[in-house]
């Protein structure tokens, strides 16, 4: 068992910010405002090969579900154009006072720089609206996506199985 | 069909005996319940087997309780290969809030260690 690490926020980007992603896309990262059906249109749209424990789920009515539950917690999304591309999201265990995160990005916007963006507004946003100890689980295979939490201060904090759990405390 | 359930006390476990026991219902399979020793679990083993006695008579079908004692997963996996089991079920795993499903600990063991068939209930 190891300890949760640490992320100091202060030299993340705030929301909103642009930038250009590695294939010279202008992408903005904005919070979430209501723009339900540009996030269900990537949802629907996404490769089910890069589901990741189960989420998102596949068919509709579960999908909106899903997405409904999460939308009441912290949400950056990634635009390009009118395009969602990439969502971020913090949800609160009830009875917890950690946060989990989680991060999709369209398969089209992948390998771009668009997570790791992302992920950084998402924290630093969480930061501001009062989130401190942040979690979240990630299939062991899938090393793209421990080096990205690695890359903005998680830690392993559970013995390795099939998934991975990772946490961090926001500070500045 | 001659079926063991590991059960720990945990909801998925618990979901998966009712799972279980439908299915026994319908087809006359041949169960036995083996109550382990699941460290993720909070309720202990006598409240967890009363509880499951209290289900199966509940459904009304024939079922034999075990108590497994040790690891969990490696004394599930003991008891149905040297039992003639043809089938090893378990819980499918918790959901986070976010809603991934978060595979066990025993589970994981069962699935990697089982030369017996395993089934995960979702």
């Amino acid at each position: 068992m190891n300890g949760e690490g640490i992320t100091d926020v202060s030299g993340f980007p705030e929301t909103p910010f642009e930038f250009d992603d590695g294939e010279g896309r202008a992408i903005e990262v904005r919070e979430y405002d209501g723009e339900r059906e540009a996030l269900l249109s990537m949802y629907e749209e996404f490769d089910p090969g890069d589901r990741a424990q189960g989420i998102p789920p596949v068919r509709g009515d579960a999908l909106e579900r899903w997405l409904e539950g999460i939308l009441e917690g912290v949400n950056t999304v990634a635009w390009d154009g009118n395009d969602a591309v990439g969502h971020a999201t913090l949800v609160g265990d009830e009875g917890m006072d950690a946060h989990e995160l989680a991060i999709f990005v369209a398969q089209s916007h992948q390998h771009a720089g668009v997570g790791s963006r992302l992920i950084r507004g998402v924290l630093s946003l969480a930061y501001d609206r009062g989130v401190r100890d942040v979690w979240l689980s990630v299939e062991r295979w899938n090393r793209a996506a421990v080096r990205l939490y690695n890359g903005v201060g998680f830690e392993k904090t559970r013995r390795e199985g099939f998934e991975i759990e990772m946490g961090t405390r926001l500070t500045v | 069909m001659k079926t063991v359930l590991g059960i720990g006390g945990t909801d998925d476990s618990i979901r998966a005996l009712e799972h279980t026991l439908d299915r026994v219902a319908e087809t006359g399979d041949e169960l036995t319940v083996a109550v382990i020793e699941n460290p993720d679990s909070t309720p202990a083993g006598d409240e967890v087997e009363d509880r499951v006695e209290g289900i199966i008579e509940e459904y009304g079908v024939d079922a034999d309780v075990v108590r497994l004692s040790g690891d969990p997963g490696s004394a599930l996996v003991e008891f149905a290969e040297s039992n003639g089991y043809d089938e090893i079920v378990l819980g499918g795993g918790e959901t986070s809030a976010m809603g991934k499903i978060q595979v066990g600990r025993v589970a994981e063991f069962v699935l990697l260690n089982s030369h017996t068939s395993v089934k995960l209930v979702r």
